[in-house]
């Protein structure tokens, strides 16, 4: 029976999830708007609406990750949600591509305030190696998420590690947490 | 030589697959492309370039460019592929009228990419069927990839209302999804035509994350030429790298390092372990299964921190550049490399056990979004997805390079071609990329050195390279300007065959299985939308 060797595995598997990394101020592009109430209820439960607006789907493949059990981000209270409407937080990968320049506004539109938009990856940030200086001097790509809508936070990398996009997570937020 | 016909002449390329190129005239297109399907053959990629002469000299009288535009017109490159190899066909089109004949008639995947040809370049198929904007939605005018185009002068924005085929009767409605998809995946749109649960139709809209790939290559150097060949589709990063340094060896005629070449198929097998893990957890997710996506997702950490740790990246990006490699292996990391297979090998063969006795999974896998052989066949249907349907391919049996030649790779195909088969074909290639592995560590005994990086390329040069990535084989092509630069770069991704395939698959499937069915494909959003 499947359920008994299921079972077998999970008590064998254990538990995998490490602590989560801390919050860094130097991630953060736009000074913290939010109200301490409301970023106390955010810690306690993030609900997240990613957006591929252009990326090459490396930086998503990492995003998925935090579902994975070592990271566990689901523990933290943090889950990622199908619609904008039910999202407190974007996060946004790629050099945006002006094919999805008016979804990512709609996401934006959508999502109710008080909101947070987390830019991941060096080409959200800056257009990475799709457009060098970060300006819209593609044809295709309207360059970093910031050229589009409002960024609180930027994490780095290609694309940058789970820990890394948690802990842009926990920055924007200011949440400070344990396991 | 591959295929025969009067006006052609083949002569064969350097490098490392068996690789033939010729000259034809564009009326001989179809009659050529017709008995390479006949003999059972397929074809891999379609593109053009602007071969026009440089132009816009200051001072240039408007009749000599003319003159010179008629001369040096524009071309259209066809690669395709029978038992005996890559055959790259190249035709010169008119620069006032750039028209080649349609062939999407012999090999229906031409379709989009004669559409995207002309998005990007202006030429365009006689008598297609579908003029349809492919990969243009209306945000800029012109042709990007001609060489005098102007992106700050060309930009528009107005977005184009894109004809969807209409499905009429009574109860039939439309279901639109995307760009934006529920899940953590890349944007595009879906158009279901449904009467209550059931798909009658489903068609594809593609090119959201069109970022100008091709038109970037040409502005880049070699070098960093394969760092974005590398972000083409980065979960097959290491295919893309492969291909590209593949095609750039190939102009340049050099043959990398022993040692190189073994890290490379380590890198690619390791690519498509990742992939294959990943893939299977999430079909347990897809059938509400999360047992399946924890255990497998951890197993995939697991590859990647292996990766990061001996290589530098958990992705293994940058590691493969034209002429070598940027990362060795010695004799510890070996050793935690065959750990990692005996762990992956124990405990995928659990699974694969809970997997198969698992009633209700089994229930939504078999016969869900079913591709059957025949119709896999004429939609040139290629990669994991193609073999699940009973197409024999695969570069690393058919155009063994390099070191596996060595290897002797076993290919897994079944017949049913659903999900069920997508699965199987998953967990097979997985046991055979892991049995890979141990030998390729085997053989890395012997030192050496892992690069011998290249400079520059040979001018006015052609070259191509395909590797069989873990979702299907990955082509690039390389044409060099007159001084030696990269005047066209095609990166083409399996997913251009594969994506037509998938709107057959869910005919007459019901509305919720199509995250399952499209996840077991798994096909490139940003690959093909380049």
């Amino acid at each position: 029976m499947p359920i008994f060797q299921i079972i077998r595995q999970i008590v064998r598997t254990g538990i995998k999830t490490e602590a989560p990394p801390q919050p860094d101020e130097a991630l953060r592009v736009e000074p913290q708007r939010l109200q301490e109430e409301i970023l106390r209820a955010f810690g306690g439960a993030l609900s997240i609406r990613q957006v591929d607006a252009g990326s090459c789907n490396g930086c998503e493949l990492e995003i998925r990750a935090l579902n994975n059990a070592y990271y566990n981000i689901e523990g933290l209270g943090i889950k990622f949600t199908a619609s904008p409407r039910h999202a407190d937080m974007l996060l946004v990968t790629g050099p945006v591509s002006r094919h999805m320049e008016i979804a990512l506004k709609r996401a934006y539109d959508a999502t109710p305030e008080p909101k947070l938009v987390v830019a991941i990856g060096d080409c959200g940030c800056d257009g990475g190696l799709f457009a060098p200086d970060g300006a819209c001097e593609n044809y295709a790509s309207c360059g970093k998420v910031s050229n589009v809508i409002p960024v609180d936070v930027v994490v780095s990398g290609c694309p940058p590690t789970p820990t890394a996009i948690l802990q842009g997570i926990l920055t924007a937020i200011g949440a400070q947490r344990s396991i | 030589m591959p295929i025969t016909h009067p006006d052609l002449h083949l002569t064969r390329l350097n490098g490392a697959i068996p690789a033939w190129f010729g000259e034809i005239r564009p009326g001989n297109l179809p009659p050529i492309c017709q008995s390479v399907a006949d003999g059972g053959g397929r074809l891999v990629a379609l593109w053009g370039s602007d071969t026009r002469l440089p132009l816009l000299q200051a001072g240039k009288a408007a009749n000599e460019l003319r003159r010179e535009f008629q001369v040096n017109g524009f071309a259209l490159h066809v690669a395709l592929v029978n038992e005996a190899g890559l055959i790259c066909l190249s035709m010169a089109l008119d620069a006032e009228q750039p028209v080649y004949p349609d062939i999407s008639r012999i090999f229906p995947a031409a379709a989009r990419m004669q559409r995207a040809t002309y998005d990007l370049l202006g030429i365009y198929a006689h008598e297609g069927r579908d003029h349809r904007k492919w990969v243009r939605h209306g945000e800029w005018h012109g042709f990007p990839l001609r060489k005098d185009f102007n992106a700050a002068q060309n930009h528009i924005s107005e977005p184009d209302a894109y004809p969807f085929v209409q499905v009429e009767g009574q109860g039939v409605h439309e279901i639109p999804v995307g760009p934006i998809h529920a899940g953590i995946i890349e944007p595009g749109h879906f158009r279901f035509s449904v009467v209550g649960e059931k798909v009658l139709r489903l068609e594809e809209r593609l090119g959201y994350t069109h970022k100008g790939i091709e038109k970037r290559f040409e502005s880049m150097s070699l070098q960093q030429g394969a760092k974005l060949a590398g972000r083409v589709s980065g979960d097959s990063t290491v295919a893309y790298a492969w291909a590209y340094a593949m095609a750039a060896e190939s102009i340049a005629a050099v043959t990398p390092p022993d040692r190189a070449l073994w890290l490379r198929a380590l890198f690619l097998e390791r690519e498509r372990i990742a992939n294959h893990l990943g893939d299977l957890g999430d079909l347990g997710n897809d059938v509400a299964l999360s047992f399946g996506f924890a255990q497998f997702w951890i197993l995939k950490e697991q590859v990647l921190r292996n990766n990061a740790a001996l290589f530098g990246h958990r992705y293994l990006m940058d590691k493969i550049i034209p002429g070598g490699v940027t990362a060795d292996l010695m004799e510890p990391g070996k050793s935690t490399l065959r750990d990692e297979c005996t762990l992956l090998e124990r405990e995928v063969r659990l699974l694969r056990g809970i997997y198969e006795e698992h009633a209700g999974m089994q229930d939504r896998f078999i016969a869900a979004g079913r591709v059957e052989p025949k119709l896999a066949a004429q939609l040139g249907l290629c990669g994991l997805a193609g073999r699940a349907s009973a197409q024999a391919w695969d570069a690393r049996v058919q155009f063994a390079c390099a070191p596996y030649d060595k290897l002797d790779v076993q290919m897994e195909t079944y017949r049913n071609g659903d999900v069920a088969a997508r699965a199987i074909v998953r967990f097979d290639e997985l046991f055979e990329s892991l049995r890979l592995q141990r030998e390729i560590l085997d053989h890395l005994a012997y030192g050496g050195t892992c690069a011998e990086p290249l400079g520059k390329l040979p001018g006015d040069g052609f070259g191509v390279g395909m590797v069989e990535g873990w979702r299907g084989e990955v082509l690039v092509a390389i044409h060099t300007g007159a001084n030696g630069n990269l005047a066209r770069v095609h990166p083409h991704d399996p997913s251009w065959q594969n994506w037509p395939a998938l709107e057959h698959a869910i005919m007459g499937n019901i509305v919720p299985d199509f995250p399952l069915i499209n996840k077991s494909f798994n096909l490139s959003y940003s690959g093909q939308d380049l």
